[in-house]
């Protein structure tokens, strides 16, 4: 038989880690009903299913195509399954890349995007059992109304750091769609934190435009 | 059984789920590590990175179990605890647990879950996140095959391809962080603004809509000194730490400033 490419491998192995992990997910709810014996209310479910499943499968399959050429291929299969790719296991990849000097094409930015993201999840994982574990004495102290700002505002304290690491080594890509974003965010009123993931991809498209263009010009 | 919301089962059957999610993220890093090994890659700067990657993760992952703290008043402990370690996050899941409870004519917080209602919030959440998990294996290979072909064919491109999906996310989040200026000029004649959240009227500053801003500043200008220290020979070591310090004093940073603008 002829051996597997490192890639090719991690694809297999990804398909039976995420398709196993889905089947396990779905097996919750069958548990819940046999072990109590109860079963859903299936009109109610319909309905509350139409009203959630559309958008957030929309929303899925637009972050599907955006990040997973970010992530990787070892860092997709974990990252959607462990989840708070934007806000947490997306930033630690780049750093990492920016770190070791890799690009995220390379086999060696496959590697490196894997380990941190890998180690985010696993970090994570153990954080919130310890908090599921210890939530008695930690509830008042991790929501203290004095701690309570700090919590709120971690999204501009990542963004204000890892902007200033990416955007200062691409200004010239960078400047068009920082503008345009910031004009956006400030005039249209229905943009907020809900809408951000929306904008993830719209960015995206614009910024690749762009840096089309310039590259098209000679002045990348 | 008789069922309650942190019956001892629903934490048990969480707890398997939640250390399959983790084996699968020891598999990845083994698998990673070996095959850094097998091209030859710096290791003791890959333990650098891992190192780096672990001590970013601390807060926001704290952030992660106050979502879960929040949500187990009306969810209990398993469920909340399963949906966050496990994609999700808090708005997505308060958003179907409402969602699927206000289709049988309940309210999230109205009152202890039965059985019933718990069995299809739990469905309404599973089914609705489940399209990445299942998109990921179907579309990623091609995807990533796709990006490997451009490299091959225009390799400079390829790189610029990649760092532009990046900037673009990171200008969609630099703009999120100016959303709310416009209370500044929004404002009522005392200076305050009515925000509506979660159905919850609350007044706000219009200089509220400054404080994320100020804290991205500080996180920034962080970085900027993390980036010139960086420099001097003695202070190389920085450069794994840069992004938790800038994040964990623009975190710290935001307390003063809500308090003066807020």
């Amino acid at each position: 038989m002829k051996k597997l490419s490192y890639i090719d491998s991690v694809h297999r192995d990804g398909r039976i880690w995420n398709l196993s992990v889905m089947v396990l997910l779905m097996a919750f709810p069958v548990a819940v009903c046999v072990l109590f014996g109860v079963m859903p209310d299936w009109s109610s479910l319909a309905v509350g299913l139409i009203a959630t499943a559309p958008m957030y499968w929309a929303v899925g399959a637009i972050e599907t195509v955006t990040f997973v050429p970010m992530l990787g291929a070892g860092g997709s299969y974990l990252g959607f399954v462990t989840g708070n790719i934007s806000n947490l296991k997306l930033p630690c990849a780049l750093n990492a890349l920016e770190q070791n000097d890799v690009s995220a094409n390379s086999e060696e930015g496959e590697v490196v995007s894997t380990v941190a993201i890998a180690v985010s999840s696993i970090v994570t994982t153990v954080i919130i059992i310890l908090g599921v574990i210890l939530i008695v004495p930690l509830t008042p102290v991790l929501q203290a109304p004095a701690l309570q700002p700090a919590f709120d505002q971690i999204l501009p304290a990542l963004f204000g750091g890892l902007g200033v690491a990416f955007v200062s080594k691409n200004w010239k890509v960078a400047l068009a769609p920082i503008l345009l974003m910031l004009i956006l965010f400030v005039f249209v009123p229905a943009l907020n934190a809900g809408t951000v993931g929306i904008m993830v991809p719209v960015s995206a498209l614009f910024t690749i435009a762009v840096a089309r263009i310039l590259y098209k010009k000679g002045l990348l | 059984m008789e069922f309650y919301v942190n019956h001892p089962v629903l934490f048990f059957i969480a707890g398997v789920l939640v250390a399959v999610v983790l084996a699968q993220s020891v598999y990845f890093l083994i698998k990673a590590l070996r095959h850094s090994k097998a091209l030859g890659m710096d290791q003791k700067k890959l333990r650098k990175t891992m190192l780096s990657a672990a001590i970013f993760t601390i807060a926001p992952a704290v952030a992660i179990v106050i979502s879960v703290m929040v949500l187990s008043k009306t969810l209990g402990l398993p469920l909340p605890w399963l949906r966050l370690s496990v994609v999700g996050s808090m708005s997505y899941e308060t958003v179907a647990a409402n969602n699927a409870l206000s289709a049988m004519g309940q309210t999230l917080g109205a009152g202890d879950l039965n059985a019933q209602q718990f069995v299809n919030v739990l469905i309404v959440m599973t089914v609705s996140i489940m399209l990445g998990i299942w998109l990921v294996p179907a579309i990623s290979k091609k995807l990533l095959s796709g990006m490997k072909s451009l490299a091959n064919r225009d390799a400079k491109w390829a790189d610029i391809f990649s760092n532009a999906l990046f900037i673009g996310m990171i200008a969609a989040f630099l703009g999120f962080v100016f959303c709310d200026v416009s209370r500044l000029w929004t404002a009522d004649a005392n200076g305050m603004v009515s925000v509506v959240e979660d159905g919850v009227e609350t007044l706000l500053t219009a200089t509220s809509g400054l404080i994320p801003v100020c804290v991205m500043g500080v996180s920034a200008l962080v970085m900027v000194a993390c980036g010139l220290l960086m420099k001097l020979p003695k202070m190389k070591w920085l450069s794994e730490y840069a992004l938790p310090i800038s994040l964990i004093l623009g975190m710290a940073a935001a307390i003063p400033f809500t308090g003066w603008l807020g």
